[in-house]
């Protein structure tokens, strides 16, 4: 032990990160009750795991210290004692049932997901969240916002590196929040340890869980389930807040959603709509299309060149919007709205050298929306 | 168990020896030659595989991306868990199955001599076949070294199938190889030899060899169902067909979690031999250490789902994988406490060998008690996926399988080659290996818990330090193996002649075998009584 600390103390003192990290060595309480019992279990089973080596270590140390053959110590032969070998079959027996019983509890709590106050839909999406308020008619996705360059090491690392979204999911405090989660496509973990709240998405299936927090505050957690070349960069950002300003928040939410909808009626020019496509690319579609158009074959398909972003804007309209059931492409229509949409697609047909010079405006959009 | 000292020269086998130049290897049906050239083949896969998890570490040294893709890096984790598992661990306990058991028994060879050479043979066009897919197009395997639907199905880049081909492949190898230790085990011993006189290495590979012909089939059941969900339209794993991604995990966690076992159990009888030997006394409570291993064998049927407790299990099933793994801890604790009764009170040296089964039995305690802390489902919520989870499973398996497997070979290769280690270096090897390994795999608990999820390529900045920490102590611990190899080198190039009893205090039928052990080992079987 002693020396594991001098050699931690040796990289604190050589390590230029160290201004970055904690040497966090344990769990946190979090912010919930579920996660407060939680943490007592583990700090229970904690120290009795560190009593049970204390003991089993010590006497193994204390004789590998005295009854050594260099000590001129001759062995004792026996190899055999009922008494001793029941012992060490009820005393380890009784310490299990002492742990099981805080465990049971603490299990039977948090499957009782019943009278919540709000329901909220979690759907993975490689490698995105998203956030459906059931019956509230707000609904959206949630990306990470790292900018490539700090991923790339050419640009300083901010405090919340892979740890930050463009929308979090906003909670109130002290209310009972019942998740339904869900995927799109293969399977993610929902994860934010404060809550010590941890459950699977699965694609065709339904999980329940909930929690209810009692601090305000920002809590970040990650996917824990490995879901595909970018599983490291779909991170959790939930942000708590009082009750009075979530119900603001509510409010405001449902305005922007209005003047969105209002935004897709004006007239866009070929010019704005590349600048926000550059924009909503690079948020979006760059992770698997590449920045550059050029994809990552097999799997990935270029579209720099593709027959579909040079082809009929219909195809490539129905591609973005209802993706390729079966593939990594899911479809976007849902997520992006219709300038969104229109942006992007305009983008794609002329960034990089794809030259088909036409665009579509998001009026179209809605009209094909409509017609759909 | 005493033995006769049985006289071994027999003249009229001298023309039974090796034959020449490459057809001895590749026509083998010797029990040596084979176990040779097991044990050779995963030291090699230990290499493959090790430098994968350099890859990994390097990667991993400092946050960002620094030397390879993201994609690049699935693949690296996914193949650095499969060739550990397949390539390394399980191939080398079958090597000293091929060496030691015959020799334990007092048999002449194994059982099944061509077949044990088909399932050697197999591993080598597996694995070439599935480090392959790494320059297939799309890459190789990136789902995990669990590969769970549908990211290995629907989702997964196209050299899948070769991926699935290469596991079919080594199930069969082990399959075979498990065939012939039971029917060697149960055929071949000495007269007198019953089953309670058997030696401990003996009881775990019986042991062993059940659990794997158990559980092998299950796993190729499961890689065809993907197989049939990829290429001819079922939906096993997917929910649009009716199907259930969870039946995966089920599914391969039946055989995954009795598959930990397969790769612990023969440890644990390669320490029970070389505790009491260094101890100068005899095993403390053999009978019950049979029957905790039996115990653990039939209780890793009905654990598997403690992997799974954040699937959206039903309560009830809940309860009982808490329930079940917690009672695994009983016999296993059994086990612990028996090695160090042997120890106590003996007349302990601490040459090579012991020193690996004392790390084998310290390190595979605390990856024992992190276990019971998984066990638990609440918490579980927690730790599940997470670095503690990496650290829980690395503490059982390097130390327990590693740590088992060196303790083996140091123990036994005065015999197999006639020739002693130098035990200067071989201690060094233990040293660095030993501070090598913590450094890499303790912090990982801190991490873990701190909240760093597995299998990512990159993390926020504040697991950065220990991170730092984990990679440096991975490098320490792969440099460490070059010693091995150098101590291996050193030892058949110029090692001193071994006795035909290296160690004072070992007992058993293979040390009446003269010093390097015959071609054949017993032509006529020794007495037991
Ligand atoms: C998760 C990875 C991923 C993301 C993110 C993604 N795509 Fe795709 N995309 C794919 C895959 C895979 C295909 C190929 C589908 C197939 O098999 O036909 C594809 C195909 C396409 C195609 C057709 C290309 C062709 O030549 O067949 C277009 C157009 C396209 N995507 C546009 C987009 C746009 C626009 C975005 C962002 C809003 C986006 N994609 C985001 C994975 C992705
Ligand atoms: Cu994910």
């Amino acid at each position: 032990m002693l020396k594991k600390v001098t050699v931690f103390g040796l990289f604190f003192a050589l390590v230029p990160s160290v201004a970055w990290s904690e040497w966090q060595l344990n769990m946190n309480r979090g912010v919930t009750d579920t996660s407060a019992s939680v943490y007592d279990l583990h700090m229970l089973v904690l120290y009795i795991c560190i009593a049970i080596s204390v003991v089993v270590f010590g006497v193994m140390f204390w004789s590998i210290f005295h009854h050594r053959k260099s000590k001129g110590f001759e062995a004792h032969q026996f190899h055999d004692s009922t008494s001793l070998e029941i012992l060490w079959t009820v005393v380890p027996t009784i310490i299990l049932v002492i742990i099981l019983f805080p465990a049971t509890t603490s299990l039977i709590n948090s499957y009782d997901s019943e009278d919540s106050d709000i329901d909220i839909q979690v759907t993975g999406y490689q490698w995105k969240w998203r956030y459906k308020y059931i019956g509230e008619d707000l609904d959206y996705f949630s990306v990470h916002t790292t900018p490539a360059d700090e991923i790339r090491n050419k640009a300083t690392k901010n405090e919340n590196y892979l740890l930050e979204v463009d929308r979090p999911l906003v909670l109130p405090i002290n209310k009972k929040i019942r998740f339904l989660f869900t995927s799109n496509d293969v399977i993610h973990a929902w994860w934010v340890p404060a809550f010590a709240l941890k459950k699977d998405a699965i694609p065709g299936f339904i999980n329940e869980d909930w929690t209810r927090i009692n601090e305000v505050g920002i809590y970040r957690g990650q996917c824990a389930e490995l879901c595909g070349k970018d599983h490291g960069f779909m991170p959790i950002v939930v942000k708590a807040v009082t009750e009075e300003d979530y119900a603001i928040w509510l409010k405001q939410q449902k305005m922007l959603k209005q003047q969105e909808a209002l935004a897709s009626k004006q007239s866009w020019s070929k010019e704005q709509l590349m600048a926000k496509g550059e924009e909503i690319y690079n948020k979006n579609c760059a992770a698997c299309h590449q920045p550059n158009g050029m994809g990552m074959a097999p799997v990935f398909p270029a579209l720099k060149g593709s027959a579909v972003a040079l082809g009929p804007i219909e195809t490539h309209l129905d591609i973005i919007f209802n993706g390729k059931p079966g593939t990594a492409m899911s479809g976007y229509g849902e997520q992006l709205s219709s300038v969104e949409v229109a942006a992007v697609l305009t983008y794609e047909r002329n960034a990089w050298g794809n030259d088909v010079g036409d665009m579509l405006s998001p009026a179209d959009v809605d009209k094909l929306k409509g017609g759909k | 168990m005493s033995t006769q000292a049985t006289d071994m020269v027999h003249d009229e086998h001298d023309d039974h020896g090796p034959a020449k130049g490459i057809g001895r290897w590749l026509f083998s049906t010797n029990h040596k030659d084979i176990g040779t050239m097991y044990l050779v083949f995963s030291l090699v896969m230990l290499f493959i595989g090790g430098s994968m998890a350099f890859v990994v570490r390097a990667e991993l040294f400092q946050p960002g991306l620094q030397l390879v893709e993201p994609e690049f890096f699935n693949q690296m984790i996914t193949m650095h868990g499969l060739i550990m598992v397949f390539g390394a661990v399980m191939p080398a306990f079958v090597g000293l199955a091929n060496w030691m058991l015959p020799m334990m028994i007092g048999a002449p060879d194994m059982a099944l001599p061509r077949l044990n050479n088909l399932s050697f043979w197999l591993l080598p066009f597996a694995f070439t076949m599935m480090i392959g897919t790494l320059f297939m197009d799309g890459g190789g395997p990136n789902f995990g070294w669990t590969f769970y639907a549908p990211l290995s199905t629907t989702y997964a880049p196209p050299s899948v199938t070769f991926f699935i081909f290469a596991i079919h492949m080594m199930g069969a190898s082990s399959i075979m190889g498990a065939i012939n230790v039971i029917v060697t085990i149960m055929n071949m011993r000495a007269p007198g030899m019953t089953y309670f006189k058997m030696p401990m290495f003996c009881w775990t590979w019986l042991i062993t060899a059940f659990l794997l012909i158990a559980v092998m089939p299950v796993l190729a059941g499961v890689v065809t169902m993907m197989l049939m969900d990829i290429h001819f339209g079922t939906a096993f794993f997917d929910a649009g067909g009716g199907g259930d991604p969870v039946l995966f995990q089920h599914v391969f966690w039946f055989f995954g979690h009795p598959e930990v076992y397969i790769m612990i159990l023969p440890s644990f009888g390669v320490v029970s031999h070389v505790i009491p030997a260094f101890s100068r006394k005899k095993l403390f409570g053999y009978n019950s250490m049979v029957y905790a291993i039996i115990a653990i064998a039939i209780l890793s049927f009905v654990v598997w789902a403690h992997h799974m407790f954040t699937v959206g299990m039903p309560f009830a099933g809940e309860l009982f994988f808490m329930y079940t793994t917690m009672l695994i801890a009983i016999p296993t604790g059994v086990k612990i406490f028996n090695w160090i009764s042997t120890m106590f009170r003996g007349s302990m040296t601490f040459e090579t060998p012991m020193l690996y089964s004392i790390g084998f039995v310290i390190l595979f305690t605390i990856g024992g008690l992190s276990g019971i802390m998984l066990a638990l489902a609440p918490v579980d919520m927690v730790y599940q996926d997470t670095y503690f989870v990496v650290a829980h499973f690395h503490y059982v398996l390097v130390p327990g399988a590693i740590f088992g497997i060196f303790a083996a070979v140091y123990f036994w290769l005065p015999k197999w080659t006639g020739k002693m280690y130098d035990e200067g270096l071989a201690k060094l090897h233990f040293w660095v290996s030993f501070i090598g390994l913590n450094l890499t795999f303790f912090p990982m608990h801190f991490v873990g818990l701190a909240g760093m999820p597995r299998r990512i390529p990159d993390y926020p900045l504040q697991f950065a330090d220990f991170n730092m920490v984990v990679s440096l102590g991975a490098f320490l611990f792969g440099a460490s193996q070059l010693i091995f190899v150098y101590v291996l080198i050193k030892t058949l190039r110029s090692g001193e002649k071994a006795e035909q009893l290296p160690w004072d205090g070992a007992e058993g039928l293979e040390w009446t075998l003269p010093t390097p052990a015959p071609y054949h080992s017993f032509p006529t079987p020794p007495k037991v009584d």
